[in-house]
């Protein structure tokens, strides 16, 4: 297909994964380092599995499953598919990420599974938050995940790659956040439709790992296959707090093909509002000023970080509470990032000022479990998708911003510039 | 390997960018007991009315980025359910695409701006020259059908059952 002299480095992973060199728009099959089973996707994926004719899974060391989308368990019928896999995994040797140990995408970074240069395939759209650590996450189907725990592979067509070039440094109170939804408001919704995106330029090396996460993350939200970063300097400090010195990481071809690039200048974004029900609606947050708001949820795994928290806390604390009438739901993205706002006190002046505390997991971003809205009532959320319907109120409206802005609509009781209640 | 299939029936029309959510909520996932008990609210936070209003032979038409959003596989199995053997849209979201083929879903890649809601439609898929076929032949939009590597985990029912006849993938993928 395309000449092998450069390539990307989704082309240079899955080469690798398939024996073979790879080029974009050529099928193959690629074995996967890692997979993620949710309790969205592996209760469906243990029956295919049993009904593929399988006892036993390749490798039952490369696999995890995670009990986050229902946490807790929303019903008796749901705490008997979390028995369902526990003893799925338990007879196999497969971890299980508890309910109350937090979204699966964190605890696969948490434990270490996620390393550059490997595949990490999950029955979950938002596995492409790993490229923030160069690994080719990439979400498939509970279909895919059941031949995946059978055979280690999963079959792909190779992606053409997008470019996504970033200069300067983020000028606060604009958070990583605004980035990704300044690039969703200028690729749509399917503007990344079967592409990779590759991050690159000097603005990189600016951003932390946690907010490579929240760009690499909501990289779905535009259709993306898979959304890399290279390796540098703050990844190998990363790993290394995490115990892993042993890797390979993968860098692009100087003479890499590229299908387009697109440059995003950090220092220009300005705090941004995805507005009902699309989440590449998105414009300044100036034009939403003012608008009451009923709910703000800070969580999910792109929003509910520690320091997602911190920086929403910032904003309350600065006006000196939370507004009348306002539920402010907390949920933080796992157990170890909870333990980080219990150790600096964060957590007791939250639920003292009138937060709402619900258990690590998915939370209220899906409407399976946690804190519900009302129809019409208008929520202002850390999450990562605002479809009608979304978090379990069909009638219910909701705007996507960063932590930040999210703390100010707290402390106000309205859509507010971040910028006001800045530290 | 090629396919060849035609498919006729009543086209239900969509927009762009709708996504698993819009196909089947997740609050009905959670609660529901199974597929077919799901089907009856398919579509059902964009129209609903829709779910009671579906015939056996509709094929659902739609624009851009069909199935965005959720990987969740229910959105193509629910659609199963519900009797949609093939869905005709501008482009699919990749999750949403594979896991149609994975289950036996025919997804169709045409322009689609011409279809009226509740015309009939055409689709006949052969060997390298897919059409949808509207308005009483009148009117011939080319396609694209499944990729020649992909046809027989489709034809054989799905991954489902293409991974117990072969136990494990045929490599290399036949063209």
């Amino acid at each position: 297909m395309q000449n092998h002299a450069g390539r990307t480095i989704a082309e240079k992973i899955l080469g690798a994964h398939a024996g073979q060199e790879l080029g974009a728009g050529e099928f193959a099959i690629v074995s996967v380092d890692q997979l993620l089973g949710t309790d969205g996707s592996a209760p469906m994926a243990i029956d295919l599995f049993a009904r593929m004719g399988f006892e036993e899974v390749f490798e039952a060391s490369r696999i995890a499953f995670s009990c986050d989308h229902y946490s807790p368990a929303s019903s008796a019928r749901i705490a008997a598919l979390h028995e369902k896999m526990r003893d799925f995994a338990r007879r196999r040797g497969i971890a299980l990420f508890r309910v109350g140990e937090g979204i699966g995408h964190q605890r696969m970074v948490e434990e270490g599974r996620v390393r550059p240069g490997t595949i990490v395939a999950g029955a979950d759209s938002h596995c492409v938050t790993y490229g923030a650590l160069n690994a080719l996450g990439i979400g498939i189907g509970a279909s895919d995940l059941a031949a995946a725990m059978a055979t280690g592979k999963i079959w792909l067509k190779v992606p053409q790659t997008l470019r996504i070039i970033l200069k300067g440094r983020l000028d606060p109170p604009a958070q990583a956040r605004d980035v990704i939804l300044e690039l969703l408001r200028r690729l749509r919704a399917d503007g990344a439709d079967y592409l990779a995106l590759e991050f690159s330029g000097d603005g990189v090396t600016s951003l932390s790992i946690e907010e490579r996460i929240v760009i690499a993350n909501m990289a779905t939200e535009a259709g993306a296959k898979a959304a890399l970063f290279a390796c540098d300097e703050p990844t190998r400090e990363f790993l290394d707090g995490l115990g892993i010195r042993d890797c390979a990481p993968v860098e692009p071809d100087p003479q890499a093909h590229y299908v387009d690039s697109l440059t995003i200048d950090l220092s220009e974004v300005t705090p941004r509002l995805a507005l009902p029900h699309h989440v590449d609606m998105v414009v300044p947050i100036g034009e939403a000023e003012g608008r009451p708001v009923d709910m703000v949820f800070i969580g999910t795994c792109t929003g509910g970080r520690a320091s997602d928290i911190r920086a929403a806390l910032a904003a309350i604390r600065k006006a000196g509470g939370i507004a009348p009438g306002v539920e402010l739901v907390i949920t933080p993205a796992s157990r170890a990032e909870l333990e980080l706002l219990i150790a600096d006190g964060s957590l007791a002046e939250l639920t003292a000022l009138g937060a709402v505390l619900t258990t690590p997991g998915c939370g209220a971003c899906c409407g399976t479990s946690g804190a519900i809205p009302r129809d019409g009532a208008t929520v202002i959320s850390t999450g990562n998708r605002n479809f009608k319907g979304r978090m379990g109120a069909p009638h219910a409206e909701i705007f996507l911003a960063s932590p930040a802005a999210c703390g100010a609509a707290a402390a106000t009781g309205r859509i507010t510039q971040p910028k006001a209640l800045a530290p | 390997m090629s396919l060849q299939l035609s498919l006729q029936g009543r086209a239900r029309v969509f927009g762009d960018d709708i996504n698993t959510d819009y196909i089947i909520s997740s609050r009905r996932k959670r609660d529901a007991r199974d597929e077919e008990e799901m089907a009856r609210f398919l579509f059902e936070d964009i129209d609903p009315a829709f779910a009671a209003s579906l015939e056996r032979d509709d094929i659902i038409v739609a624009g851009k980025n069909f199935g965005c959003g959720s990987a969740m596989e229910v959105a193509v199995t629910v659609a199963r359910a519900a009797g949609i053997r093939a869905i005709v849209a501008k482009s699919f979201a990749r999750t949403f695409y594979r896991n149609a083929i994975n289950n036996g879903l025919l997804p169709v890649i045409a322009d689609t701006g011409l279809v009226k809601e509740g015309s009939r439609i055409e689709i006949a898929v052969a060997a390298g020259s897919t059409v949808v076929i509207l308005d009483e032949g009148a009117r011939r939009v080319p396609a694209q059908g499944i990729p020649p590597e992909l046809v027989s985990i489709f034809t054989e029912g799905g991954l489902v059952l293409y991974i117990a006849k072969h136990r494990g993938f045929a490599i290399p993928l036949p063209r």
